[in-house]
C-alpha cells in the first residue's frame, strides 16, 4: 500500500514537473508505466442470470433515462426478449417496446412448453467486429475492455451496425452517430455500477471485473454453467449468460 | 426525432414479420448504397473493355476505346457521392483519408479510389490524348486553346518518338489498370463479403461475383453509349466492333451467371442455419427484384438473345435492335443485383427469426430522386468530357 502511495505521489509530482520542462515529461512517462504495472488493469463484463429475469423491463427504462437513449421504440441500448416455446417446438419471440411494453400472448397456456426472458445488450466483444470495420476508428475498445463510440469522430456510416451480429447498435436519430451500450462508462469510472444492474429487482444482472477474484461476476462464472451468444462467430462476447437456452440467438 | 421519420418507422414496425431485434427496424444502407456499387461496377467494366484494345490487341474494339475510358472516368467521378451523401456526418469524411482505421475495408476506399483515379484512369487518358491536346492547343480558339495547353501540362513534343513513348506508357498503365480495376470492384464486394455477422453477404464468392457482374454491366453500358452516340453524330455503326462487344458481353455474362448459380447452389446445398429465413426473404421480399428482374429479365433473356444472335444469321438492323435491348435489360439486371445484395442483407433479422421492409423515400437526402440524380449525373459529365476530348479526334488511333 505504502509503495502504491509513494508511486502515486511520485506520478503527481511528475505531472507538475511535466508541465514545466521536457525532462519532466520523460520522468512522467517513466512513472506512468510503473504505476500501470502495479495497479492491475480492470476488465469489466456483465453476467446475466436468465432464470432470475422476470421480464419487468425496468432495466430498459432505466437505461433510456440514464443514457438519454431516444424514447421511440426503435432505439435500445438494452432490451429484453421473451421466448415462448410451444409443445410442437415452435418458438415465438417478442420484445414489445424493447421488453418494457405490455406483454401480449395469443397463445393458449396449455400449448406452451416453457418460457423465459433474455435481456440483451452490447456484448463488449473481446474481438469486436464493429471496431474492426469502423473506417475511422471511432469505435474502439478501452483498456478495460469496454467497446465505445467516440461521438466526435463517428462519421455516421453505419458500417458497425451492419457488422454487429447482435443488433446492439442503432443510428442516433438526432446526433447521426452510431450509439450503443457503454456499460455506463461514466458511472463505473466514478466507482458506480451500470444503471440496469442497479435497478434490476432480482439481481439478474451481475456486473464485475474479470481480473478481480473477489468480483461477483467471477463467483458467478465459477458456480454456474456459462454460455455466450453466437460463439461460432468468434467475437468472444463478454456478456455471460447462465441457463441460456439453445433457441436464443 | 422528426415526425415523418417516426411515422415511417412505425409503419415499418407494422410490416415486420416474425421477430427482429428492436434496433433492426431501420434499414441503414438505403438506395444510395445500391447506387454506389452499381456506379463503381460500371467504371471497372468500362475500363476492362478499354484494356482489351490496348493489352490484348482486340483491334475490332478500337472505335470504343476512348469512349470506354471517358465513360469510366465520368462514372468514377460520381461514384463517391452516394457514399458521402449517406453519411450522418459528411463533413467528417476526410478522416477516412487522413486517419483511416487500417483494419476496416471501408477505410481502404480512399486509397483504392485515389489510386484508380490518379494513377490509372487520369494518367492513361492523359497519355492517350497528349498529342491531340498539344495539337488542339494550337488550333482551337481562345480560351479553349489555353485549356488544352494546361491540360497537356504545356508539353509540346509531338514527334514520332514522343508518340511512341505515349503509346508505350498507355500500354503499361493498362496492364497495371486491369488488376486495379479488379481490385476496385472486388474490394467493393469485400465490403459486404467480409461481414461475418450477415449470412446473406458473408461469402468469399461475393467479390468475384461483383467483379464479373461489373464487367458485364460496364461492357453493356459502353455498347449502349456507342449505339446511341454514333448515329447521333451521323456516322455509321461499325458492325464488326458491335458484334465483337456482344461476344465479350456474352462471355462475361456466362461467367457471371455461372458464378451466381454456383453461389446459389452452394448456399442451398450447405443449407446452414440461415437458409430458412433467407428463403423466406427471397420468396416474400425479393421475388420481383431477384427472380424476375435480376435472373429472368436481367440475365436469362439477355443471355438467350446473345446466344441467338451468335447462332442465327440475323441481318444488321435486327442485330442492332437485339443488342440494344440486351444492353438495357442487362443494366436493369445488374442494378437489381446490387439492390438485392445491399437491401436483401438488411431485410432479415440477424436473429434469423424475422423480416423487416425497406420503404424507399421519394425526396430527401437518401431518397429515390437523389439516387436518380446520381445515376444521371455521370452522363452529363460524359457529355462534357466528350465535347472536350472527342474520342474520335484526329488521332490516327481514333476511327
Ligand atoms: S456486441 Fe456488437 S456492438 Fe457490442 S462489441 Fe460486439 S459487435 Fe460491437
Ligand atoms: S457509424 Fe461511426 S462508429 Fe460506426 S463504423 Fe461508421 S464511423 Fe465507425
Amino acid at each position: 500500500m505504502k509503495r502504491i502511495n509513494f508511486i502515486k505521489l511520485l506520478s503527481k509530482s511528475a505531472i507538475v514537473i511535466a508541465t514545466g520542462n521536457l525532462f519532466g515529461t520523460v520522468l512522467h512517462a517513466a512513472t506512468k508505466s510503473v504505476s500501470v504495472t502495479i495497479s492491475h488493469v480492470k476488465r469489466y463484463a456483465l453476467g446475466i442470470q436468465i432464470e432470475k429475469c422476470i421480464g419487468c423491463g425496468n432495466c430498459v427504462l432505466a437505461c433510456k433515462t440514464e443514457n438519454d437513449v431516444p424514447k421511440e421504440p426503435f432505439y435500445f441500448r438494452t432490451w429484453v426478449e421473451r421466448y415462448l416455446i410451444k409443445k410442437n417446438d415452435d418458438v415465438v419471440v417478442q420484445s414489445i417496446e424493447g421488453g418494457a411494453g405490455k406483454l401480449s400472448t395469443e397463445m393458449e397456456e396449455k400449448d406452451i412448453l416453457r418460457s423465459f426472458f433474455v435481456p440483451k445488450l452490447c456484448n463488449h466483444c473481446e474481438k469486436p467486429p464493429c471496431a474492426q470495420v469502423c473506417p475511422v476508428g471511432a469505435t474502439f475498445k478501452t483498456e478495460e475492455g469496454i467497446v465505445l463510440v467516440d461521438e466526435k469522430r463517428c462519421i455516421g456510416c453505419s458500417y458497425c451496425i451492419q457488422a454487429c451480429p447482435y443488433g446492439a447498435r442503432y443510428m442516433h436519430p438526432e446526433k447521426h452517430i452510431a450509439d450503443k451500450c457503454t456499460l455506463c462508462f461514466h458511472r463505473i469510472k466514478s466507482g458506480g455500477i451500470p444503471a440496469c444492474v442497479e435497478i434490476c429487482p432480482t439481481q439478474a444482472r451481475v456486473f464485475g471485473d474479470l481480473e478481480s477474484k473477489a468480483s461477483p461476476l467471477i463467483r458467478l462464472k465459477r458456480m454456474k454453467k456459462i454460455h455466450v451468444l453466437k460463439p461460432e462467430l468468434n467475437t468472444e462476447p463478454k456478456v455471460f449468460y447462465t441457463d441460456l437456452d439453445g433457441e436464443v440467438k | 426525432m422528426n415526425i415523418a421519420a417516426h411515422e415511417g418507422l412505425l409503419k415499418i414496425l407494422g410490416q415486420v414479420s416474425g421477430y427482429i431485434y428492436p434496433n433492426e427496424i431501420e434499414v441503414h444502407w438505403s438506395i444510395l448504397i445500391v447506387v454506389y456499387p452499381y456506379l463503381t461496377g460500371l467504371v471497372a467494366g468500362a475500363f476492362i473493355l478499354a484494356s482489351l484494345v490496348k493489352v490484348f490487341n482486340v483491334t475490332a474494339l478500337k472505335p470504343t476505346y476512348r469512349l470506354a475510358l471517358l465513360t469510366a472516368l465520368a462514372f468514377l467521378l460520381i461514384a463517391p457521392l452516394p457514399l458521402l451523401l449517406h453519411l450522418g456526418h459528411p463533413l467528417r469524411s476526410w478522416q477516412i483519408f487522413f486517419t483511416p482505421n487500417l483494419s476496416s475495408a471501408m477505410a481502404m476506399f480512399g486509397f483504392v479510389y485515389a489510386w484508380y483515379l490518379m494513377v490509372v484512369l487520369l494518367l492513361e487518358i492523359w497519355f492517350d490524348y497528349r498529342a491531340d491536346m498539344v495539337n488542339w492547343g494550337q488550333t482551337a480558339k481562345f480560351p479553349l486553346n489555353w485549356l488544352y495547353k494546361i491540360l497537356s501540362l504545356f508539353s509540346k513534343d509531338v514527334s514520332p518518338r514522343a508518340k511512341v513513348f505515349d503509346k508505350r506508357m498507355v500500354k503499361y498503365i493498362t496492364i497495371l489498370g486491369i488488376p486495379s480495376a479488379f481490385i476496385l470492384h472486388g474490394y467493393v464486394g469485400f465490403i459486404f463479403g467480409s461481414i461475418k455477422a450477415n449470412p446473406w453477404w458473408s461469402s468469399v464468392l461475393i467479390p468475384i461475383v461483383f467483379l464479373f457482374s461489373a464487367i458485364v454491366s460496364g461492357i453493356a453500358l459502353v455498347m449502349l453509349l456507342y449505339m446511341i452516340i454514333t448515329p447521333s453524330r451521323g456516322k455509321p455503326i461499325d458492325m464488326k466492333c458491335l458484334d465483337k462487344i456482344a461476344s465479350f458481353l456474352l462471355y462475361a455474362a456466362i461467367v457471371d451467371f455461372s458464378l451466381e448459380i454456383l453461389d446459389f447452389t452452394h448456399r442451398l446445398y450447405e443449407s446452414e442455419e440461415s437458409i430458412k429465413i433467407i428463403t423466406d426473404m427471397v420468396v416474400n421480399k425479393l421475388f420481383i427484384s431477384l427472380v424476375v428482374l435480376q435472373v429472368l429479365i436481367g440475365m436469362v433473356i439477355p443471355l438467350g438473345i446473345l446466344i441467338l444472335t451468335k447462332a442465327a444469321k440475323f441481318n444488321q438492323e435486327l442485330r442492332k435492335l437485339l443488342y440494344f435491348v440486351t444492353a438495357i435489360l442487362i443494366q436493369i439486371g445488374i442494378f437489381s443485383t446490387r439492390w438485392n445484395v445491399v437491401l436483401g442483407g438488411q431485410m432479415f433479422s440477424k436473429s434469423l427469426r424475422g423480416l423487416t421492409s425497406y420503404n424507399m423515400e421519394m425526396m430527401g437526402r437518401e431518397g429515390f430522386l437523389m439516387a436518380l440524380v446520381l445515376l444521371i449525373a455521370p452522363f452529363f459529365i460524359l457529355a462534357i468530357l466528350i465535347k472536350l476530348l472527342p474520342p474520335w479526334g484526329k488521332n490516327p488511333d481514333g476511327e
